[in-house]
């Protein structure tokens, strides 16, 4: 099986599994617990939690460990909207964001929220001058996401961080799920004030989302409980999946450069391979992700591509679950102006540690075959 | 445990004359089958009737469970007792006491078949209503329009006190009147067809059609929850016959003939399924078409369609409106599956505007310009995998990984 779905999930770390298996044998003890043991367990959690600082430098702020990548971003938006309402309720986000970011905002407007959903360019990215008109007085939070999760474009975080620092009435939350572990993100350098993250993005246990707070944020929280993870977060900590997502995100750091000049090389192998078949049509333009290639069969039901794929051997991605009574277009595809017709037929590869050169080239010549194969039933697949 | 027996009541049985031994006989089987699972379960065969004797277990799920099965016209948990009228007093009066909710008004009616028993029908409906209304406080007698109507049953083995009397599914019991093969595609119609032919007492095999890589995964999983639903009413397995169409369906369409494509399609559909037929042993084809629904539901349509197969084309649904055909579906527990929204192979490729007049001739003109067509339809029945599916069976989540990960 050749897996090209590692924007979806990753297979998690050896020494990860490991190290989820022994924690869950030896540190079974409640984290919260007053005894030798409990407090043992629960200095795996802050071990855990410095280890989290350390590698990704900050030191203004701190970590929290949630359920995953939606509920870090449901928490630093509805956390800062419902906190600090009271000083304005003007929200900011873009038209491409993540689900669990943008029905976070659409929930919000329910609540009597505004929110500016910023368009973006052709290429897939958000216009720091759009950015700047939108903000206004009442404006409390900036949500953007770092890396597209559909075709991987890479926003200008850094100088949205840059505007928003004469703002300090303004949060800026940052979704990186697609690329904490994986892109160096400076955060507080970049002026960033909450970033979320997920370790089964990163090659580490499914369940476990990572949260930074600047110091001096206050969240309201969205669960009721006890005074876990600074009374945010209440409830039971996951020990075991806190511990191997940490030490999953220190193996994906240490491995990061080396794995983007990889990426980089093997994603050029296959843009000139997909250019080469002319059913197929590329989205997305630099800066983009190194590890995601997003590309349209105009006329073509993605859904067939993944199946006629998966007869190859080969696991790929579309946007949308496999239904075609309510083919709904790609909400971030008719963002850069794609046609109806191209925001329903896109396929979404994404690579992994794993890949090597003669991987790429059996995607591409698979990808040849199955377009020549539908090339007399285009256009009748509607 | 107030009951410990369920009479079954046939019906249309009843006017088979010499056959009527053979129903019975089948009736019992099912019975049995549905019933696997209770294991202390016994039987006891009368004129008309089957008892089931409940030795111990509940009649609850019992009753539940039979109300679905065919040939029962209806059913009921009844109170035995000996042909005595101080015992038949006594379970009376228990069964009125253990009456969910407290009647005001009542009657007996009683019914002698068994001569020899002393008193008459007339007599029994004074002496046991004497004796309940005598016991219970407050409770009145009504003959015209009475809450609980108490019957008594006097027959040579035994006595028989009940109140209810549950309607059954109706019709014949399973494999009672042959075998056909049912066109499942997934949708609403189709099951409920399939239910009514099972109604009939035909044995089914379904016959799915599939497009794989153009249809999903999930679209055949869904067409096996509905197989393995109508096994539920049957009693028995049910066999699955997955075709592969997608050779079939991406030759057709290349035969640039748009508005007859749906045509040439069930066409094909015809052929390869009596094939199966007769590799099965079936002689004639259910369908879930119900007239002018779609462009292939028109007379015409139907006439071009039908004649590709030789066999009896059974359309339980005919003449049924979509509302009535909804209503059954979600009736019989097949709707919230068939609205699913997985595509079959029959909304693929579906053509802008397809004939609802379609040409006979032109249909057979372009099917002999097919090369190697037969073959093709061979292919797809040599190509056919078979599945056995019972109710029980557990689904691909319910088998996912091994045992000893969880």
């Amino acid at each position: 099986m050749l897996y090209f779905d590692h924007c979806a999930s990753t297979p998690p770390y050896d020494e990860v599994i490991q190290t989820m298996m022994e924690v869950m044998r030896s540190q079974y003890a409640n984290p919260s617990s007053l005894h030798r043991f409990g407090i043992d367990t629960n200095k795996l959690i802050e071990r855990s939690r410095s280890l989290l600082a350390e590698r990704m430098h900050t030191t203004k702020g701190d970590w929290l460990f949630t359920s995953g990548g939606t509920e870090s971003n449901n928490l630093a938006i509805k956390g800062v909207a419902r906190q600090y309402a009271g000083r304005g309720k003007h929200l900011i986000t873009s038209q491409i964001e993540h689900a669990s970011v943008y029905e976070t905002f659409a929930q919000l407007e329910q609540e009597g929220f505004w929110v500016t959903y910023l368009p973006v360019s052709e290429s897939g990215h958000v216009r720091v001058e759009q950015l700047e008109e939108a903000l206004t007085e009442d404006t409390i939070l900036v949500s953007i996401m770092h890396v597209n999760n559909e075709i991987g474009s890479i926003q200008p975080i850094e100088q949205i961080g840059r505007l928003l620092s004469r703002y300090p009435k303004t949060m800026f939350h940052v979704d990186a799920v697609q690329s904490m572990g994986k892109l160096p993100i400076p955060i507080e350098e970049w002026g960033v004030d909450l970033l979320s993250g997920s370790a089964h993005k990163l090659r580490g246990p499914k369940g476990i989302g990572y949260l930074y707070v600047r110091s001096g944020i206050t969240l309201y929280p969205i669960l009721s409980g006890g005074s876990h993870e600074h009374g945010i977060r209440p409830g039971t900590q996951n020990v075991p999946g806190i511990v191997a997502s940490a030490k999953a995100l220190r193996m994906s750091l240490e491995a990061m450069e080396q794995r983007e000049r990889k990426m980089k090389l093997l994603r050029g192998k296959l843009i000139s391979m997909i250019s080469g078949i002319e059913e197929l049509k590329l989205n997305g333009a630099e800066p983009i992700a190194p590890h995601i290639v997003h590309f349209s069969y105009p006329g073509m039901k993605p859904e067939v591509i993944v199946h006629m794929l998966e007869q190859h051997g080969i696991m790929a991605s579309t946007k949308s679950a496999c239904s075609s009574k309510d083919d709904k277009p790609s909400r971030v595809l008719l963002a850069i102006g794609a046609t109806h017709e191209q925001a329903t037929g896109g396929i979404r590869i994404s690579l992994g540690d794993e890949h090597e050169e003669r991987d790429i080239a059996a995607l591409g010549d698979a990808l040849r075959q199955i377009a020549q194969q539908l090339k007399p039933l285009e256009r009748r697949l509607t | 445990m107030l009951y410990d027996q369920v009479v079954l009541r046939y019906g249309d049985l009843m006017v088979k004359g010499r056959n009527r031994n053979k129903f019975e006989k089948r009736m019992l089987e099912q019975v049995k089958q549905a019933l696997l699972a209770y294991e202390n379960v016994t039987y006891y065969k009368s004129f008309g009737r089957l008892f089931v004797l409940l030795n111990g277990h509940s009649h609850e799920p019992i009753v539940d469970r039979l109300k679905d099965l065919f040939g029962i016209v209806s059913l009921s948990p009844v109170v035995s007792t000996e042909n005595d009228l101080e015992k038949i007093r006594a379970a009376a009066l228990g069964l009125m006491q253990a009456l969910p909710e407290k009647p005001k008004t009542f009657k007996v009616s009683a019914k002698r078949a068994w001569k020899t028993f002393p008193h008459t029908s007339q007599e029994m409906n004074h002496l046991v209503g004497g004796h309940v209304l005598h016991a219970i406080p407050d409770l009145k007698v009504n003959v015209s329009k009475p809450e609980v109507e108490l019957r008594v049953d006097i027959q040579s083995e035994a006595t028989y006190v009940f109140y209810e009397v549950i309607p059954g599914a109706g019709g014949f019991p399973f494999a009672s009147n042959g075998k056909a093969m049912l066109l499942l595609s997934g949708g609403i119609d189709s099951p409920v067809a399939g239910w009514l032919a099972l109604r009939k007492g035909l044995e089914l095999e379904a016959v799915h059609f599939h497009s794989y890589p153009f249809t999903s995964e999930q679209a055949k999983d869904k067409v096996i929850e509905l197989a393995k639903r109508l096994s539920y009413f049957s009693g028995e397995p049910i066999k699955l016959h997955l075709v592969p169409f997608t050779e079939i369906q991406t030759t057709l369409v290349q035969a640039k003939s748009d508005n007859l494509i749906i045509t040439l399609m069930r066409r094909a559909m015809m052929r390869i399924t009596e094939q199966l037929a007769e590799r099965n042993g079936a002689s004639g084809i259910v369908t879930g078409e119900s007239l002018g629904q779609v462009a292939s539901q028109t007379l015409p349509s139907m006439n071009v369609i039908g004649r590709a197969t030789q066999l009896p084309q059974l359309k339980p649904l005919i003449m049924m409106d979509k509302h009535e055909i909804i209503r059954m579906a979600e009736r019989i527990g097949t709707f919230e599956t068939s609205i699913l929204p997985f595509e079959d192979c029959c909304t693929l490729f579906l053509p802008k505007s397809p004939s609802t007049n379609p040409n006979l001739r032109i249909a057979e003109k372009i099917e002999s310009l097919i090369p190697n067509y037969k073959q093709l339809l061979l292919d797809a029945v040599e190509g056919t995998e078979e599945l056995l599916l019972t109710p029980m069976q557990q689904t691909t989540v319910q088998t996912a990984g091994e045992d000893s990960w969880f």
